[in-house]
């Protein structure tokens, strides 16, 4: 076992968990939305497009403070490969944190309809009205979407398999208090020992 | 096995679950696990009956139409009612469509019953009062769900279909009775255009009221016979509207009836009583017609759920599902602009 690792810095991790939540429940109401014709479709889609610009702000704020703070290493044992697999898929949940929010509001400007949050703040169309434009980046947040969500999976199976299988101290980096996992996994697990 | 091995595999085992609950959580709120939820694309897909091709790159109703553009003059009246700029005194432009409840953009003028007019008014904070509105008096049917089975019925090969939803939404029978006594007349300008859903109107002291809306003409409605109106050539309200707005502007009265309680404001299948107050908020002046090719309100989506703040949907479901399945409408159409060319052939250099 490589030394105990650095954690990510609270407001890191504060940033991670609260993000984790819009973004799920962002997934959750964008295929729930279009899928419905009730009353509720209203506000689900004006819920989603609060929720899609809070995520916004919040991945600029998130970027900045890990251009500064970085983050802790992988373990030294980790395999290449995975450790790719790890660089690429964070790669990955960046852009499209970044860009969904961009794509649905681009989506939203080409078709010319006011982008207005709750609260009633409106927000400047930044793409003139374009049936091509509008239909391209209607698939895009459409496709990605579910693309989104499997990253989401993959990311939450991947944290996992390090908390319960690898126990590398990958996942207690992000953990949002500290050594939480091992208290609610251990009811389930042999002793430590057995290891 | 080993005890770590053991470990190891309850670990992976214990993953699966959870990756394999999220999915179906996901899979679950998108409809996949239910085949009876009502979703959008359902309903828009309905207007197709089964094997006829959509009319692709048009909206899936009200597919033929020509824009026009103008100003809402508002008198002030309706700040009475409603804290939203559009009321407040003054003159906001305004943009729409004049359309025939069809999915067949070339559908003959005088075999289309129902004449709409979709609407948008801007006001300099920002802001757009979408609606799109029928010159029945009242709607169909009750709700979302029996206007999807009507879609169903309608285009059926069943030839008791009809009949069947007929019994079981007798609401429908009003609405039928309406559409065979209705006068035709020879001009978009002479019909009353009703929002039949009804809206929750704010005032600045936050005082509610429940309203309906509509256009009505201040040109006289001469009835003309429907088989007078086919001699005219399929496309003569295209042709007559243009004419009449080159001479000069057109206009309609806005005028929003207001709800007693208990009046049914969730049912748009159900007139309210004649004597409740209307107000005149101002009047709309249509200045300019251009066909819906290339128009400026081609590419608009009239959705009724574009509202400003001071209006706002009511318990009415209409609104709701209209907003989705419009967005839907939308989304293909646009997808399929090759199948409407953007520029007219003719209009190349």
């Amino acid at each position: 076992m490589s030394a105990p690792r650095q954690r990510f810095s609270a407001l890191q991790r504060l940033l991670h968990w609260l993000m984790a939540v819009c973004i799920l429940g962002m997934l959750l109401i964008g295929v729930g939305m279009v899928s419905t014709v009730r009353p509720k479709y209203l506000t689900l889609v004006s819920v989603h497009k609060s929720l899609g610009i809070a995520i916004l702000v919040l991945v600029v704020i998130r970027a900045v403070v890990r251009l500064c703070y970085g983050a802790p290493s992988l373990p030294v044992d980790l395999p290449q490969s995975m450790k790719r697999a790890a660089v690429l898929s964070h790669y990955a949940l960046y852009a499209l944190m970044f860009g969904m929010p961009l794509i649905g509001w681009a989506m939203l400007s080409a078709a010319a309809y006011p982008v207005v949050l709750l609260g009633g703040l409106q927000l400047p169309a930044i793409l003139p009205p374009s049936a091509s434009f509008h239909s391209l980046l209607w698939d895009a947040h459409y496709y990605l979407a579910f693309v989104f969500f499997a990253l989401v999976l993959l990311h939450v199976a991947a944290a996992l398999f390090h908390a319960l299988v690898r126990r590398d101290g990958v996942f207690e980096a992000m953990a949002p208090v500290r050594h939480s996992v091992r208290v609610a996994a251990s009811p389930g697990h042999p002793k430590p020992d057995l290891r | 096995m080993t005890p770590r091995v053991r470990t190891t595999m309850r670990s992976l085992v214990q993953i699966a679950v959870i990756i394999a609950g999220a999915a179906a959580v996901f899979a679950y709120t998108a409809g996949w696990l239910s085949p009876h939820r009502l979703t959008p694309n359902k309903l828009v897909a309905a207007f197709t009956p089964p094997g006829a091709t959509p009319p692709l790159g048009h909206r899936r109703n009200h597919a033929k139409g020509i824009c026009f553009t103008g100003t809402f003059e508002a008198n002030g009246a309706g700040t009475a009612l409603s804290r939203a700029q559009v009321f407040a005194r003054g003159q906001y432009p305004a943009l729409g469509r004049f359309n025939l409840a069809t999915t067949n953009p070339s559908a003959p003028d005088a075999t289309v019953p129902i004449r709409g007019m979709g609407l948008r008014i801007a006001t300099p904070d920002g802001h757009e009062w979408r609606t799109a509105m029928i010159d029945a008096p009242f709607f169909a049917v009750s709700t979302p769900q029996a206007f999807y089975e009507l879609l169903l019925a309608s285009g059926s090969k069943d030839p008791d279909a009809m009949m069947r939803f007929s019994a079981a939404h007798p609401e429908f029978a009003r609405f039928g009775a309406w559409i065979k006594s209705a006068p035709w007349t020879g001009s978009y300008a002479e019909e009353r255009y009703n929002s039949l859903d009804s809206f929750v109107l704010t005032d600045s002291a936050g005082g509610k009221s429940v309203v309906r809306w509509s256009l009505v003409p201040t040109v006289q409605p001469v009835p003309v016979a429907q088989e007078e109106l086919a001699k005219r050539g399929p496309n003569f309200l295209d042709a007559e509207i243009t004419e009449r707005v080159r001479g000069g502007p057109v206009r309609w009265s806005m005028v929003v009836t207001v709800a007693h309680p208990g009046d049914p404001t969730a049912d748009p299948s159900k007139p309210w009583p004649e004597d409740r107050r209307v107000v005149v908020v101002g009047t709309l002046v249509v200045r300019r017609i251009e066909p819906e090719r290339d128009g400026p309100c081609r590419d608009i989506n009239f959705d009724p759920s574009v509202l400003p703040p001071g209006i706002r949907t009511s318990d009415d479901p209409f609104p709701a599902a209209r907003s989705s399945a419009y967005a839907k409408s939308y989304d293909l159409r646009t997808a399929e602009v090759k199948y409407y060319p953007r520029t007219a052939p003719d209009a190349k250099p």
